[in-house]
């Protein structure tokens, strides 16, 4: 809503030194949002004063047709003979009256007026058209052509009020009566303790029977309508220049008198109005809900079929408008031929709801919905047909039919009942009962009662419905900038939870171990899952997939992590980062299969468990996933020596620190699963209750992966699920119990067929070692055909013993070290290397 | 060596003769002196101090004195050792000092060599500002509550008095989840983190005081300024008479834990269904504290020179909300209040543009480490 100062002077006296600035800030603290101040004017300087044309005479042989023209300008120019200029508009006539700036002028953005050479003429100054003069498009594209009873050399930074400031105000929802000059003059009425003019305090003629007809047939929808009707109109009668300028500086575009006089009344009372040609109206107008397959053709020129749900206004032929939100075409005033002469006035009020339904179902917002939506005051409507109707008499020479139509619903005031202390006891402030009362009088409310206040609510504050509405204003009026600053105290807490501190450490230690989160979208779609070779009843090619989504190419949501971080591993590569080691953890979404819609439930009271345990089964699986991918580099080359390159072993290592944090012993075993290189696929598990589950993957990419995504060679990727490291995890750790009795070492190399996983061989060697063991360590693998035979490899393990009362011997060590051979002997087939 | 020969006269015994003694021992002195290394030290030493050396056969005269010249030989003979072992001694450290100070020299290195072997990592500052902003009510006794991110519209709209025809139902700003056969899933992607209260208040008997962090959605476009995913961070308490001065508190308690004790919060009046009263909050400029508001001369680029920034909406809790989740309104109240994630990351920390926080460049991110 944009408000010009000077408009708003007019309904309260403010100070007159009060800037629009001033104003703002004060309306700010009163709760509404004004955006911007505008200056308008601010760097105009004159002399900018009416003109009148003289001659004109035609240049020729320019590109563009160009007049040099004579013009009266008085004694503005301070000789009296008439100022020379050309002109490169051409929607004028000798002895029209224009706006002409002198030498000497600045116009509004800095732009200084002085006598120029241009085509072949000296011009001594400008005639000027509204843009130039930073008063809006006015239609025209091209000069200010006055109308003709302004006299020659009156100052025109006056007359056509040049200079104001104009408050843009966002109007939140709750707020619709401020989509007026009397809704936002009511507010600073209040900021500055000043009495309000009230524009719809006006004479309104009692309601009989000789009004055009009307038939509500929806009186829910429709709950007044006010008919009045206006003949005798001068076709020929433009808007004064006060009435377009306010439209203007209003962010409206004058159009036609009446239709101007409907916009300035909407604006002026928040009442949305509309003018229908009496003489294209066919009997009575009605009020109803569309049929099946109607059309309406709007204003806009567009034909729309109606839903059943929408308002129409209708005539004997059928539709003629969308109530509340355009007019139709086959009733509208004609402003291009100048033939309306009779006008019926329409002031009505709709059910919010349906007119926002309507002008979201037809996508057309207008001036008229944006305020039924947010409400508009019921009791303005005949008020505001009355202040039409006398516009349009005094402007457009008509004159008032005496019929008055009024259909109305009957209805009562909404009152709330609200302990008179209710407020201090939302705002934690003692405000005192008189202070509560006077504050709910100046909105406009009437109060009763002493304890208990009895508060009738004002037809223009649909929004107070509840005690803390009423709240709300008390709070607002005293100032939440006077609220005090108190804190309370809550309940002594727990801390994070295990879950909590959890997904902290893995990151920490992801990003300790070298790791870089980023946050990727979860939007993907089948391509991605082409790329990364999933078979096509792969599970993750099941999704959730969006009604809207902002690429049609991603309309679902990720099942698995690695197409976004792989995604940002690509772009960080691609901008010249090589050496990539990324993780995140965030949840992926697999629907259940067992969605089903759950039943719309009422808002008022609490569900069932039933009924909530029925909107959490419509809700897909939402896991917590961490991954991580690694390209390039791992340890980079230097100084010290050679660098190491990322490889599967570092993706597997990265699931084993995540496992670690979670205090979950990761199980390792070989597996081929895309989107991973099949020979250089881990396949994670934990242990659930005793029983083992895949919790994850991790290896080298399948390098047809890595070509289908661009992805720099041997790309790395481990994909886990937090959620299962989780339910794995051990809890709280038991301290070990340190021997500092010596240490016996062992070793031992061992020869097994090449696929026996050395996972089994150190599992078999640690049970086989038995108690005195301490620890064991893969100290080198080692392959020779030569010396081992074809197809076979040799581990070498180093082990520790020791025992907590005593020094083993060496027969001691010996022994269990011969018992641990043994069971690798028999578990895996191996030998000890000689 | 000779036997004990009573007869003996010592003063005939030629090498130990005073005069000889002292010979032997200003030898060994000249000797070590001499040495300039380790190795000729040693040589030195066993010429000198060795079985074979003339003290160590002088010494081994002695038993052959007649008892009465023993104890005069003995004595100087072991004055001589122990004068020529005492130097030896002496000049071993003294050549030893001399070799580890060589030595250590030669081990210098260039300490200023960069080492980048494994560049660190970093956690997303995204990350880490929400576990910030959570860790300061942590601190005052707030839990923190997660919920899913695919929610059911009746928890993130319905319950929280965000009627059917409200427009932030509509498509203009929220992702619908497709239900089977082109009907309404009844889901969405949570437009904020709000749903988590409505869970943490059906979860728990009050007084409730959580924090909600977490991703939430919007269609909108991305830009230098918006994000279809951010991150937000929300507040609920619920307990009996509480106002909406603890409100202001609370929030004025956050911009000083997190901005410092002379920041303090402004409350404007505002619109939100989930609220009432409701209300913008600001934080004062953190950088300029105001300072810059008027004063060309002193332009505040973090606040523009408003000497307030924007931080998010807040209120007390709709009595309609509080009824939806089963607490009587008529016995308890309660605030909330939430904001953006990435719009205090970029007023916090200088960021100019909201694509670098979703793109996952390394660069970006490796800065900020592992806490902000």
């Amino acid at each position: 809503m944009r408000v010009p100062l000077s408009w708003l002077r007019e309904y309260v006296d403010l100070p007159a030194t009060e800037t629009g600035r001033d104003v703002q800030a004060k309306l700010i603290s009163a709760g509404l949002e004004v955006e911007t101040v505008e200056q308008l004017g601010a760097d105009l300087k004159g002399p900018l004063v009416v003109g009148q044309v003289l001659t004109i005479e035609e240049l020729e042989g320019f590109k563009k047709p160009i007049r040099f023209c004579t013009v009266d300008v008085g004694r503005a120019n301070g000789t009296g003979e008439p100022q020379e200029i050309v002109c490169g508009a051409r929607n004028f006539s000798v002895g029209d009256k224009v706006v002409v700036v002198l030498p000497g002028a600045t116009l509004p953005g800095g732009f200084s007026i002085s006598a120029r050479k241009t085509y072949g003429k000296t011009s001594h100054g400008m005639i000027c058209s509204a843009e130039e003069l930073g008063m809006g498009d006015d239609g025209t594209h091209g000069i200010i052509v006055l109308p003709p009873e302004h006299e020659v050399g009156t100052d025109a930074i006056e007359l056509l009020q040049l200079v104001d400031e104009v408050l843009d105000i966002a109007v939140t929802p709750d707020r619709g009566y401020c989509l007026s000059l009397r809704g936002v003059a009511r507010e600073a009425a209040i900021a500055y303790g000043r009495p309000l003019l009230d524009p719809a305090l006006l004479d309104v003629p009692a309601p009989n029977a000789y009004g055009h007809p009307v038939k509500v047939s929806d009186p829910f929808g429709c709950d007044r309508f006010t008919a009045r009707t206006v003949t005798g109109l001068d076709p020929e009668a433009r808007s004064p220049i006060w009435l377009q300028r306010r439209l203007q500086k209003a962010g409206m575009r004058p159009i036609s008198l009446a239709v101007d006089i409907t916009n300035y009344v909407m604006l002026e009372l928040g009442q949305p109005l509309h003018a229908y040609d009496r003489t294209r109206v066919q009997g009575a107008i009605g009020v109803r809900r569309a049929e099946r397959g109607e059309q309406l053709t709007t204003l806009d020129g567009v034909t729309r079929t109606l839903s059943t749900e929408d308002l129409v206004i209708t005539d004997e032929r059928g539709p003629i408008g969308l109530a509340g939100v355009m007019g139709g075409a086959n009733t509208e005033i004609d402003d291009t031929e100048g033939t309306t002469t009779e006008v019926v006035i329409e002031a009505a009020h709709f059910d919010p709801v349906a007119i926002a339904r309507t002008a979201r179902r037809h996508k057309l917002s207008s001036e008229a919905s944006r305020r039924f939506e947010r409400g508009v005051d019921p009791q303005a409507a005949s008020a505001a047909a009355q202040r039409t109707v006398d516009l349009l008499v005094l402007l457009a020479g008509g004159t008032a039919d005496a019929g008055v139509t009024e259909v109305v619903a009957p209805s009562a005031p909404r009152t709330i009942t609200i302990p008179a202390d209710h407020p201090d006891k939302v705002a934690g402030v003692s405000y005192g009962r008189e202070t509560v009362v006077r504050r709910l009088q100046q909105i406009g409310c009437d109060v009763y009662g002493a304890d208990e206040l009895i508060v009738t609510v004002p037809s223009w504050r649909s929004d107070l419905t509840d005690p803390n509405d009423l709240a709300e204003e008390v709070i607002r009026l005293e100032g939440y900038e006077n609220l005090p600053s108190t804190l309370p105290r809550p309940l002594p807490g727990h801390g994070l939870t295990d879950r909590q501190r959890l997904h902290r450490r893995v990151g920490r230690a992801l990003a300790g171990a070298g790791y870089v989160e980023a946050l990727n979208y979860p939007f993907l779609g089948p391509a991605a899952f082409d790329q990364l070779g999933l078979d096509a009843d792969d599970p993750r090619r099941t999704v959730v997939t969006l009604v809207n989504p902002l690429s049609d190419e991603e309309p679902a949501l990720r099942t698995t992590l690695l197409p976004g971080l792989l995604g940002a591993l690509r772009r960080n590569d691609g901008r010249g980062g090589h050496d990539l080691a990324l993780f995140e953890t965030g949840l992926v979404f697999r629907p259940t299969g067992r969605e089903e819609i759950p039943a719309r439930l009422p808002a008022d009271r609490k569900p069932t468990p039933d009924q909530l345990a029925a909107l959490d089964a419509a809700l897909p699986h939402q896991p917590r996933r961490v991954a991580v991918v690694l390209a390039g580099a791992r340890e980079q080359a230097g100084w010290w020596g050679k660098g190491r390159p990322s490889d599967w072993a570092d993706a597997v290592e990265a699931a084993r620190t995540v496992a670690r944090e979670a205090g979950a012993e990761l199980i390792v075993r070989a597996d081929q699963h895309a989107p991973w290189h099949p020979g250089r696929c881990a396949a994670l598990y934990v242990r659930v209750d005793g029983e083992e589950v895949l919790a994850g993957h991790a290896g080298e990419l399948h390098p047809r992966v890595v070509k289908a995504m661009h992805l720099p060679e041997r790309t790395c990727a481990m994909e886990i699920e937090l959620d299962l490291l989780e339910q794995a995890g051990d809890g709280i750790v038991r301290a070990p119990r340190i021997s500092s009795f010596p240490v016996a070492t062992q070793d031992v190399a061992l020869v097994v067929d090449k696929p026996v996983p050395a996972a089994e061989v150190e599992a078999a060697l640690r049970e086989g070692a038995g108690e005195l063991l301490e620890a064991i360590r893969l100290f080198d693998v080692y392959e020779n055909a030569e010396q081992l035979g074809d197809g076979r490899k040799s581990l070498a393990y180093a082990l520790r013993f020791r025992a907590p009362d005593r020094t083993l011997t060496v027969d001691e060590a010996s022994a269990a070290r011969d018992a641990a051979v043994a069971l690798a002997a028999e578990r895996t087939g191996a030998a000890l290397r000689g | 060596m000779s036997a004990p020969n009573k007869s003996y006269d010592p003063v005939e015994v030629e090498a130990l003769k005073p005069e000889e003694i002292e010979r032997m021992r200003d030898e060994a002195l000249a000797a070590f002196a001499a040495a300039d290394s380790l190795d000729a030290l040693h040589e030195a030493k066993v010429a000198h101090t060795g079985p074979a050396s003339p003290l160590a056969l002088a010494n081994r005269e002695i038993g052959a004195l007649p008892p009465h010249a023993k104890a005069d030989a003995g004595k100087r003979v072991g004055m001589a050792r122990g004068a020529v072992n005492k130097a030896l001694a002496a000049r071993q450290g003294e050549l030893e000092a001399e070799r580890d100070a060589r030595v250590l020299v030669e081990e210098a290195v260039d300490v200023t060599l960069p080492y980048d072997r494994v560049p660190a990592g970093a956690r997303h500052p995204l990350t880490t500002m929400m576990e910030r902003v959570a860790d300061v009510f942590v601190a005052m006794g707030y839990e923190i509550a997660e919920g899913p991110e695919a929610e059911a519209e009746w928890f993130n709209f319905d319950a929280l008095n965000i009627a059917p025809d409200h427009p932030a139902r509509t498509m203009q700003d929220t992702f619908f989840v497709e239900g089977g056969k082109g009907e309404d899933s009844g889901v969405v992607l949570r437009t904020h983190t709000s749903p988590v209260q409505i869970r943490s208040l059906l979860d728990r008997e009050p007084p409730v005081y959580v924090v909600c962090p977490g991703r939430v959605y919007r269609t909108d476009e991305l830009d230098a300024t918006h994000t279809p995913v951010f991150h937000q961070i929300e507040l609920l308490a619920v307990d009996e008479g509480l106002t909406m001065a603890d409100l202001k508190g609370t929030l004025d308690h956050m911009v000083q834990s997190l901005f410092g004790a002379d920041m303090k919060t402004r409350l404007r009046p505002n619109y939100f269904p989930f609220t009432e009263p409701s209300a913008e909050m600001d934080m004062l400029c953190y950088v300029c504290k105001g300072a810059s508001v008027g004063d060309p001369d002193r332009p505040c680029r973090t606040c523009s020179s408003e000497g307030w920034i924007e931080l998010g909406g807040c209120g007390m809790v709709n009595p309609r909300v509080l009824a939806a989740c089963g607490v009587d309104p008529e016995k308890y109240s309660g605030f909330a209040f939430g904001f953006g994630i990435e719009r205090m990351l970029m007023f916090r920390h200088n960021v100019e543009d909201m694509r670098d926080m979703v793109e996952g460049d390394v660069r970006f991110t490796r800065p900020f480490g592992m806490e902000i």
